[in-house]
């Protein structure tokens, strides 16, 4: 490896630090993903829904944006990009276990469906697609309003078949507004592979009819990923428009805890792409950096284990949502209130 | 007090939001040059093509981005430009809109306010005429509106845009021109969950709301001459129903008859009858009874077709009647 190489994050402009702390998130959501599946097979928790394999790339998108600034609407494998934005492990598990305290839903939405205003991060639902509509509706009031916050949102290749993904797509082309859709290509919706969901279409190439740039990128690289982003993040606030971005990933996980992924795919297919799998080859790059080594490897691993053992104890105990708080928040301002 | 219309007083009731709260716009398709009805004339030349916003032809993104810019902080009133092409933007409404505020546990809301042309005025034919609101109805967290006249269509959008909570407002197209009335100057809202009383009587009580309402006070105005004294109540807000007025309606005669233009089967009235059938049994002094169009999908363009379909003040009077000698 050149030096230059060795240094291709700095070059990006993110500090030793930085990338320190971007493979710490990819560590703990991954871990977090394994320790919900056995959750869920020990009937701890009734679902889970894994991003196993996604992680690089999420974490590389979030580093791009500006946290406590953009608005942020992740679809539901997005775990590790929600813990690089500041949702906590506690929370997450809190939301799996469906209790009273996650800030998600309050234990009203399944795993995957995040919410949090605190860290600008939009409830999402179960119908895919829906919330790029939001995306531009909340891009078209950064526009209106003047600020120079930007509007990212995710979605599975799957989606982008929906009518709301085009519908969203070209209202922001329209709009020039300032958003970045990421697209996480994992190749399979839920057991329908790519072929069938795309045939030979790129989902990259479809935002030429949208009239706005759509870049394919190695999901696996979270280096490359961040540039990328951090490229349209900078379109979008010099008023250039929307950028769509499409990463190429695998997911290594069954779609889920209900799902038997080897009714659609083989045991070899899943290993030779287990191969790809970006978090080793991050680990890598920091040793060849110089930055880590086995010591502090071991060191991380038993601090995550650590925070996640906490956060399975805290959640398990937390207290369930009270019966009666099923009645509350249908409306926020209930009629005869003004 | 000004005469004014139905569109008038809703095209005022949008003016007088949007100068009184920047956040207030408008988007739809068609809005930027006054709307295909006239709801939004003058707008853009007022607030500018931002607040008044052309939209692509895409009724779900229209609905989404609404969603969207709420949940920021704006109050985005979204047109659909028929009611009859609410249906792509229903899983925005239904699955999002609806479901917002409930499954972030109180974290987000959203205030958009859909308005949805609504009827049959006349040669519209299947596509330009229906009365969704049943699909909508029994969708908790949803406010639906239908106001029938001036003062009620100004107050309730006026309302329905300082709500917190996601509205639709069912403006009905047979109105807009047909029924005018008097609208005080100042400002003022019509609160959301309210029905109200548009005429006393002692016989028999009539519910209904929109256009159908009109015909109601009319043909009890025709009913006072043969000694029929019919009450009649404006159900306003659809959703969610004034319980304690409908109760309080019902129980002023015992004989009551429901009144609208969206088809029997699932409509409101089978609700508002079912509401009645649970509390008052032993108020009733005839079968609830109800009268709507028949359950074709939709009214027919020729105008034999659409006198047989659609409701008037002579079916309904004859239909008042009837219940009157029960």
């Amino acid at each position: 490896m050149s030096v230059g190489q060795l240094n291709r994050h700095r070059m990006l402009g993110l500090s030793d630090d930085q990338v320190l702390e971007m493979y710490r998130f990819m560590v703990q959501a991954r871990r977090f993903d394994e320790r919900a599946i056995i959750l869920q097979r020990a009937g701890k928790i009734p679902f889970h829904v894994s991003g196993i394999g996604q992680e690089p790339g999420q974490v590389g998108m979030a580093f791009a944006l500006q946290k406590g600034k953009d608005y942020l609407l992740p679809y539901y494998r997005d775990f590790a990009f929600v813990l690089a934005m500041g949702m906590t492990v506690r929370e997450l598990m809190l939301s799996i276990f469906a209790k009273a305290e996650d800030p998600n839903s309050g234990g009203r939405q399944l795993s995957g469906h995040f919410g949090c205003k605190r860290l600008n991060m939009i409830t999402g639902s179960s119908p895919v697609a829906t919330q790029i509509p939001h995306a531009a509706g909340i891009a078209l009031a950064a526009k209106m309003q003047k600020k120079d916050f930007v509007t990212w949102v995710s979605l599975g290749e799957g989606a982008t078949n929906q009518g709301d993904f085009h519908e969203g797509c070209n209202f922001a082309g329209v709009h020039q507004l300032p958003m970045i859709i990421c697209c996480e290509n994992n190749q399979y919706a839920i057991s329908v592979p790519y072929s069938r969901q795309l045939g030979k279409a790129r989902v990259a190439d479809r935002a030429a009819g949208y009239g706005f740039p759509g870049v394919r990128v190695d999901g696996n690289d979270a280096l490359e990923v961040y540039r990328v982003v951090k490229e349209a993040r900078e379109r979008a606030a010099r008023g250039e428009g929307p950028t769509l971005i499409e990463l190429m990933m695998y997911r290594l996980s069954p779609h889920s805890t209900s799902d038997d992924d080897m009714l659609y795919r083989t045991r070899e297919e899943v290993e030779e792409n287990r191969a790809k799998d970006g978090i080793p080859k991050f680990r890598q790059y920091l040793i060849e950096c110089g930055l880590w080594d086995d010591e502090k490897e071991l060191r991380l691993q038993e601090e995550v284990k650590q925070l996640i053992q906490e956060a399975t104890q805290y959640a398990d105990k937390a207290p369930a949502p009270k019966p009666e708080d099923t009645l509350r928040h249908v409306f926020a301002q209930p009629v005869g209130e003004a | 007090m000004a005469v004014i219309t139905y569109l008038e007083a809703i095209r005022s009731a949008m003016e007088e939001e949007m100068q009184r709260d920047e956040r207030v716009f408008v988007l739809g398709e068609d809005v930027g040059k006054g709307g295909v009805l006239n709801a939004t004339k003058g707008l853009r030349d007022r607030f500018g093509e931002q607040r008044c916003l052309d939209t692509p032809l895409s009724e779900s993104a229209i609905a989404g981005v609404a969603i969207g810019a709420a949940m920021y902080g704006m109050r985005a009133i979204a047109e659909m430009q028929f009611a009859d092409f609410i249906f792509p933007a229903t899983n925005q409404i239904i699955s999002e809109a609806a479901k917002i505020h409930y499954r972030s546990n109180g974290d987000w809301n959203c205030p958009i306010v859909v308005r949805a042309p609504y009827g049959a005025a006349g040669a519209g034919s299947l596509y330009h005429s229906q009365c969704p609101e049943s699909v909508f109805f029994g969708t908790p967290g949803l406010k639906l509106v239908a106001p029938s006249n001036p003062y009620d269509a100004k107050g309730l959008l006026k309302a329905a845009i300082r709500d917190e909570d996601p509205v639709i407002y069912f403006e009905h197209k047979k109105c807009y021109l047909s029924i005018s009335g008097e609208v005080p100057e100042e400002d003022f809202i019509v609160p959301i969950g309210k029905a109200d009383v548009k005429r006393e009587g002692t016989d028999l009580t009539v519910i209904s709301y929109g256009m159908t309402l009109n015909y109601c006070l009319q043909a009890a105005q025709e009913l006072d001459r043969e000694g029929i004294s019919a009450h009649v109540l404006d159900l306003r807000t659809l959703s969610p129903l004034d319980k304690e007025a409908i109760l309080a309606a019902a129980a002023r005669t015992g004989k009551v008859l429901i009144v609208h233009e969206d088809n029997k089967t699932g409509g409101v009235g089978a609700e508002v009858s079912a509401i009645i059938a649970e509390e008052l049994l032993y108020e009733l002094d005839a079968p609830i009874m109800r009268l709507c169009p028949p359950d074709v999908p939709a009214v027919g363009l020729s105008p034999v077709a659409e006198k047989f379909y659609l409701l008037d003040r002579d079916k309904i009077r004859e239909a008042m009647r009837n219940l009157a000698l029960y």
